[in-house]
């Protein structure tokens, strides 16, 4: 079974039903204990840093995850979720993540060349930048939906696609048992299916 | 780089999609779970639902079908349609929505677009906006393009853009259901207001509307259309590889 961790933001009923529409079984959880007892977690999030990783210290679910991850049992972060891995995001102020990844998250904004929309919407193309199992089904250049306004540079060690938005931008990253997801793959078509399903197929 | 999108629109009143022209004679078309599928599968880059029903019944009904085609459609969905209070957006949102599209609601309260665009992000905001000339200038029409609201329509989308709109939809209600080509003089104006995302609708008649919409207009974000989908007059998969090979870059 498969954990989504609720720890109270953003809606998780596209991701939910994409799982089941992928014949993957889930359930959305904020009890340690099904996390614990879960064969792998998938951590969303949208909406500001500071929040979200707030919300994870008060319900204790940040310990609960980085036991987990000290098990090795796979995790995968999306969106604001693949953020939160990070060891540092300077989104409105400074604030510390998980730190289950090296790199920090900053702002596009005074970034990207002036012309480009912050946020970043839309369907960009995957570039593959090193193997990894959760991009097994993808092709180079397949695309993938992104809604966001802070990013992880494309150069960080952890990136395994990154996507161009005037410069590079982390798309997806891997790190032993760990995973990310900077686009939404519950919102990227066949092709972001896929990665759930790479994600389910890893091996415990 | 961002692609340019390709966005069908579908009409719903009691459980069913319709499409009228001019907002007239509706005609029913197709159930809106199975047309959203299809959609989902040949590669339109996000779909947008909107609800024209007004009874408390046809609302409730609405939501159902919503939840239902945002459980099987995994790219992005836009909700439109008696959006009047942030509890219509909470709605909506939770039957799987990821943008809430704004029109007479914002017009009745543009503290609405403000108030929503501070609880859910700039980007679930789209400002869907029906713009009508009348003695030369571009006026703003509510009730399904019915009633001229009196606003000038650049200065109104100026306004909801710094309240926190993400995104502008604009309908011309000139060349709705006209199939003559998507209205670019309006387009151009409104683009060069505003600094978020437009998309075009209202006038797509085959698929040149298209190649000339991105090429007469190359900051355009994404074209919208409803009938022509629906009847098969454009196909989508089609429709995109054409693009492509006019070198409009898009989601193939």
């Amino acid at each position: 079974m498969l954990a989504i961790v609720d720890y109270g933001v953003g809606n998780l009923f596209s991701l939910s039903s994409s799982l089941k529409y992928s014949g993957i079984a889930s359930v959305i959880t904020s009890d340690a204990s099904v996390i614990e007892k879960s064969d792998r977690i998938i951590l969303p999030g949208v909406g500001a840093f500071k929040d979200a990783i707030n919300k994870l210290r008060q319900s204790g679910l940040d310990k609960v995850i980085l036991k987990e991850a000290e098990k090795g049992k796979p995790i995968m972060g999306i969106c604001l979720g693949m953020q939160l891995l990070f060891e540092k995001s300077y989104e409105y102020g400074e604030h510390t993540g998980l730190g289950l990844l090296n790199g920090e998250v900053i702002p596009m904004k005074g970034k990207m060349p002036s012309q480009l929309k912050i946020p970043h919407i839309g369907w960009n193309k995957l570039e593959t930048k090193r193997e990894n199992e959760i991009l097994k089904y993808l092709h180079s250049g397949d695309y993938v939906y992104f809604v966001h306004s802070f990013f992880v540079e494309g150069e960080n060690e952890n990136a395994v696609a990154v996507t161009d938005y005037g410069l590079s931008v982390t798309a997806a990253v891997a790190k032993n048992n760990i995973y990310g997801c900077q686009f939404h793959p519950e919102k990227s078509g066949e092709v972001g299916l896929s990665i759930l399903k790479a994600f389910n197929e890893i091996s415990i | 780089m961002i692609t340019k999108r390709i966005i069908p629109c579908l009409d719903v009143k009691n459980g069913r999609v319709v499409k009228g022209t001019n907002f007239q004679g509706l005609q029913d078309v197709s159930s809106p779970v199975e047309l959203g599928k299809y959609y989902s599968s040949c590669g339109a880059d996000e779909l947008v639902f909107y609800d024209i029903t007004a009874s408390a019944e046809g609302r409730k009904l609405f939501t159902d079908i919503l939840k239902e085609v945002a459980s099987c459609i995994f790219i992005p969905l836009t909700v439109g349609g008696g959006i009047n209070t942030l509890e219509d957006f909470d709605r909506v949102l939770k039957c799987g929505a990821d943008k809430v599209s704004v029109n007479s609601g914002a017009i009745k309260n543009p503290q609405l677009v403000k108030e929503a665009s501070e609880k859910y992000g700039a980007q679930c905001v789209v400002l869907s906006v029906d713009i009508k000339r009348v003695d030369g200038e571009f006026k703003v029409f509510a009730k399904g393009g019915r009633e001229n609201t009196g606003l000038e329509a650049i200065e109104w989308i100026k306004k909801c853009v710094a309240l926190g709109a993400g995104e502008v939809v604009v309908n011309s209600i000139d060349t709705d259901g006209v199939k003559q080509g998507f209205d670019i003089q309006m387009l151009k104006a409104v683009r060069n207001a505003v600094n978020v995302p437009v998309i075009a609708s209202g006038g797509a008649g085959n698929a040149q509307d298209f190649i000339e919409l991105f090429t007469q207009i190359p900051d355009i974000d994404a074209g919208l259309a409803a009938s022509i989908f629906h009847f098969g007059e454009v196909e989508i998969p089609k429709l995109k590889k054409l693009l492509n090979k006019n070198n409009i870059q898009v989601r193939l």
